[in-house]
């Protein structure tokens, strides 16, 4: 017992270690709100193109988000990091993650916005479109608000996904929580550290999982 | 002279293998009132829809107000300000004010600043009787109550022609009155309307002109009384018929 | 044409390709077991917690809520290492292979948990009671009853969770297991060329594109109705 909180939860090594975990939870902070925009943005364009009835964009779109759907982001992301370079193209590990994450998560948000857009009635398109708003106009002013409404739990289900997935930063040297965290248990030989970052992930994100399981059960009892 | 400010000629549309308007010719003087009647299927709507072109015609020509509604050249989305449409379901957007719902094309599409939208589409909710209900949600509202706001919606634009698919047939009956009392009074201000209905009552009381259509053709067509007392064709005997039993 | 030509010689050298394909090959078939067992052990144990909560003994179900919310809310990667580097000081060391199954099967049961109970809690109250009143007994009720129409429900959000979920054996390489990504990187590392890193990604592809392919086929058919 005595070895156990030693070697996990160790006052004297979290008090040493707090500062570069927290650092690290900074970073964690700035980069989700970094990757989350850019990757619903990207599900958002995805959504809207897929709108087009056109077979010619409708096919390589589907291929596009099905690509990213099968592909391990961890993997997408080493390519980047470590496959560009010997193209000649040397991106930071923060520009990699960034661009990892618009790829693989806007397939994810694609998905949902298509799904959501796909959920409100034609007749609010057409009352729109029979007053004179354009495509776009109908899109952005009505079509969009209702659809972000509909699938408001999925969107933040997916948000808490994209969150977790920024430990990944960890392993192309983005100082995040989980990064900080491993520098922290290599210099002093114990798990404290890492004890710490996993107890921060989850006093943020518990609540999130709190309401997102309400949100659920709730729409689940709705079918019912 | 009066010149017609609807003019369809040689309509058809296909869906698929399916042949749903074969070739209806349709002109429409200003102030005029023209009642649509037919069985269901028979491509009511279908013609109201070419009109303002949510369904695009596989044939013909259509002018609305002298704007030629068919020709690429013609910026659709402006064009339609002048052609209000009503729907059988209403189609508010739920997710804005009754006051919103009239308000995003006045200033989306007229170009209006926020204030001038608001005053306009505060009148147009006054019309309909619903200067009250401004501030209520769609879903606070009852169905009769929804339609006057999506007339209101229409009516907002100042359009030349009013289209109406079936504005009464989603109501509760003893909602319908409040419905047809707006478009009654709508039609004394002089709107030129185009109104796709069962509700003979009114077609007897308020229309210049009843068409009844079939299999995607205008079968025959006359004043209400010729129509409803002396149709010349069977179908329209038989349809009129049925009418009556409800 | 030169460049072009560069570029295919680099990122797909075929004598590279040649000599590390074993070695791709060899971390496929780890990724395929690992992906396997995953799967199995979340599932199964998924619907365990799901049913055993249907059952309504209250500690118990706090005790669930709480190792499901647990496993959701922390990043599979942590929990890789935490159980990598951790558990050795507390005198049982986990191999590389056994620390990314655990962690991925105990993240697929907290979702599968919260997907099969959803399931389970939407079907309607009339149907248990019109099953208990011809006489059937609550497991029967629960088997022949609520699973049947649960599971309909269950299907397309399950598939997709399991996707992403098992996708995530590619984290194995970060404590050094030898799974296709791992065994790619450090091929890379060894030849100076990114070529076995390609042919990762498309071992990648050849595994999990049939997946979504499919889960998509099945998203339609099973689609929740919202
Ligand atoms: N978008 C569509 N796609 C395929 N068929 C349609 C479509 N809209 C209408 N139809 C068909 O066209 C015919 C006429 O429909 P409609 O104009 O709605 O008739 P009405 O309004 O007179 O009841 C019907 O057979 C209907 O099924
Ligand atoms: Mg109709």
């Amino acid at each position: 017992m005595e070895e156990i909180v030693q070697s996990f939860f160790n006052a004297e090594i979290a008090e040493a270690a707090m500062p570069i975990v927290l650092a690290g939870l900074l970073n964690t902070i700035l980069l989700s709100l970094l990757v989350v925009p850019l990757g619903f943005l990207g599900g958002l364009i995805l959504a809207v193109l897929a709108q087009v009835r056109n077979p010619a964009v409708r096919w390589p779109l589907m291929a596009w988000v099905d690509f990213f759907r099968a592909f391990p982001p961890l993997v997408l992301l080493v390519l980047l990091f470590a496959g560009l370079p010997f193209a000649g193209v040397e991106l930071g590990g923060f520009a990699c993650v960034a661009i990892a994450f618009f790829l693989n998560t806007g397939a994810y948000y694609g998905e949902i916005l298509r799904a959501g857009i796909e959920s409100i009635p034609h007749g609010q398109v057409e009352a729109a479109r029979s007053t004179g708003l354009s495509g776009l106009q109908t899109m952005t002013y009505i079509v969009l608000p209702q659809a972000v409404r509909n699938v408001l739990p999925d969107l933040l289900s997916n948000t808490l996904e994209v969150v977790k997935l920024t430990s990944l930063g960890s392993v192309v040297a983005v100082p995040e929580l989980l990064f900080q965290a491993r520098q922290a248990q290599s210099v002093t030989f114990n798990a404290t550290p890492i004890v710490m970052a996993a107890v921060i992930y989850f006093l943020i994100l518990w609540p999130v999982v709190r309401l997102l399981s309400r949100l659920e059960n709730r729409a689940a009892a709705g079918r019912g | 002279m009066a010149y017609p400010i609807v003019a369809a000629h040689g309509i058809h549309k296909h869906f698929g293998q399916l042949h749903v308007l074969k070739g209806v010719d349709l002109e429409v003087e200003e102030r005029e009132l023209v009642f649509v009647i037919g069985p269901s299927g028979s491509g009511k709507s279908t013609l109201l829809r070419c009109l303002n072109r949510l369904e695009e015609p596989s044939s013909g020509s259509i002018t609305v107000a002298g704007i030629d509604m068919l020709s690429p050249r013609t910026d659709i989305n402006h064009a339609r300000q002048h052609i209000g449409m009503v729907f059988q379901s209403f189609n508010l957007y739920p997710h804005m004010t009754a006051l919103g719902n009239v308000m995003l094309a006045l200033r989306k599409v007229a170009g209006k600043s926020r204030s001038e939208a608001e005053d306009i589409a505060q009148a147009a909710l006054e019309r309909v009787g619903l200067a009250d209900r401004a501030h209520h949600r769609p879903a606070e509202l009852s169905g009769g109550q929804q339609q006057r706001v999506a007339i209101a919606r229409a009516i907002a634009l100042e359009p030349r022609v009013m289209l109406f698919d079936e504005p009464t047939s989603a109501l509760d009956p003893e909602l319908v009155g409040s419905v047809l009392a707006v478009m009654r009074s709508l039609r004394e201000s002089g709107m030129t309307m185009i109104v796709v209905s069962h509700e003979m009552g009114f077609a007897r009381a308020a229309a210049d002109r009843v068409v009844f259509m079939d299999h995607g053709l205008i079968v025959e067509q006359g004043p209400p009384a010729q129509i409803f007392e002396t149709p010349a064709h069977e179908r329209t005997r038989a349809f009129i018929g049925q009418i009556r039993q409800h | 044409m030169n460049s072009w030509n560069r570029f295919v010689e680099t990122f797909f050298n075929a004598k590279v390709m040649a000599k590390y394909l074993p070695d791709i090959l060899y971390g496929t078939v780890v990724t395929i077991e690992l992906a396997v067992l995953v799967v199995l052990a979340g599932l199964a144990a998924g619907l365990v917690l799901a049913l055993v909560r249907s059952l309504a003994i209250r500690p118990l179900n706090w005790l669930i809520i709480f190792v499901v919310d647990l496993f959701r809310s922390l990043p599979p990667l942590v929990i890789i290492v935490l159980l990598y580097f951790g558990l050795p000081s507390a005198g049982w060391s986990p191999s590389s292979f056994v620390s990314t199954w655990l962690s991925l099967a105990l993240v697929l049961m907290a979702f599968a948990e919260e997907i099969f109970w959803a399931g389970i809690t939407s079907v309607a109250k009339g149907q248990w009671e019109a099953a208990r009143s011809t006489g059937l007994s609550f497991g029967q009720t629960l088997i022949y009853v609520v699973l049947p129409q649960a599971l309909r429900l269950t299907i397309a959000p399950l598939t997709n969770r399991t996707i992403a979920i098992t996708k995530g054996t590619a984290l194995g390489t970060v404590v050094a297991l030898h799974e296709i990504l791992g065994m790619a990187s450090s091929a890379v590392s060894n030849s100076y060329n990114p070529s076995p890193l390609m042919m990762g990604a498309a071992a990648y592809i050849v595994l999990f594109l049939p997946v979504v392919v499919a889960a998509r086929w099945i998203e339609t058919r099973f689609a929740w109705k919202r």
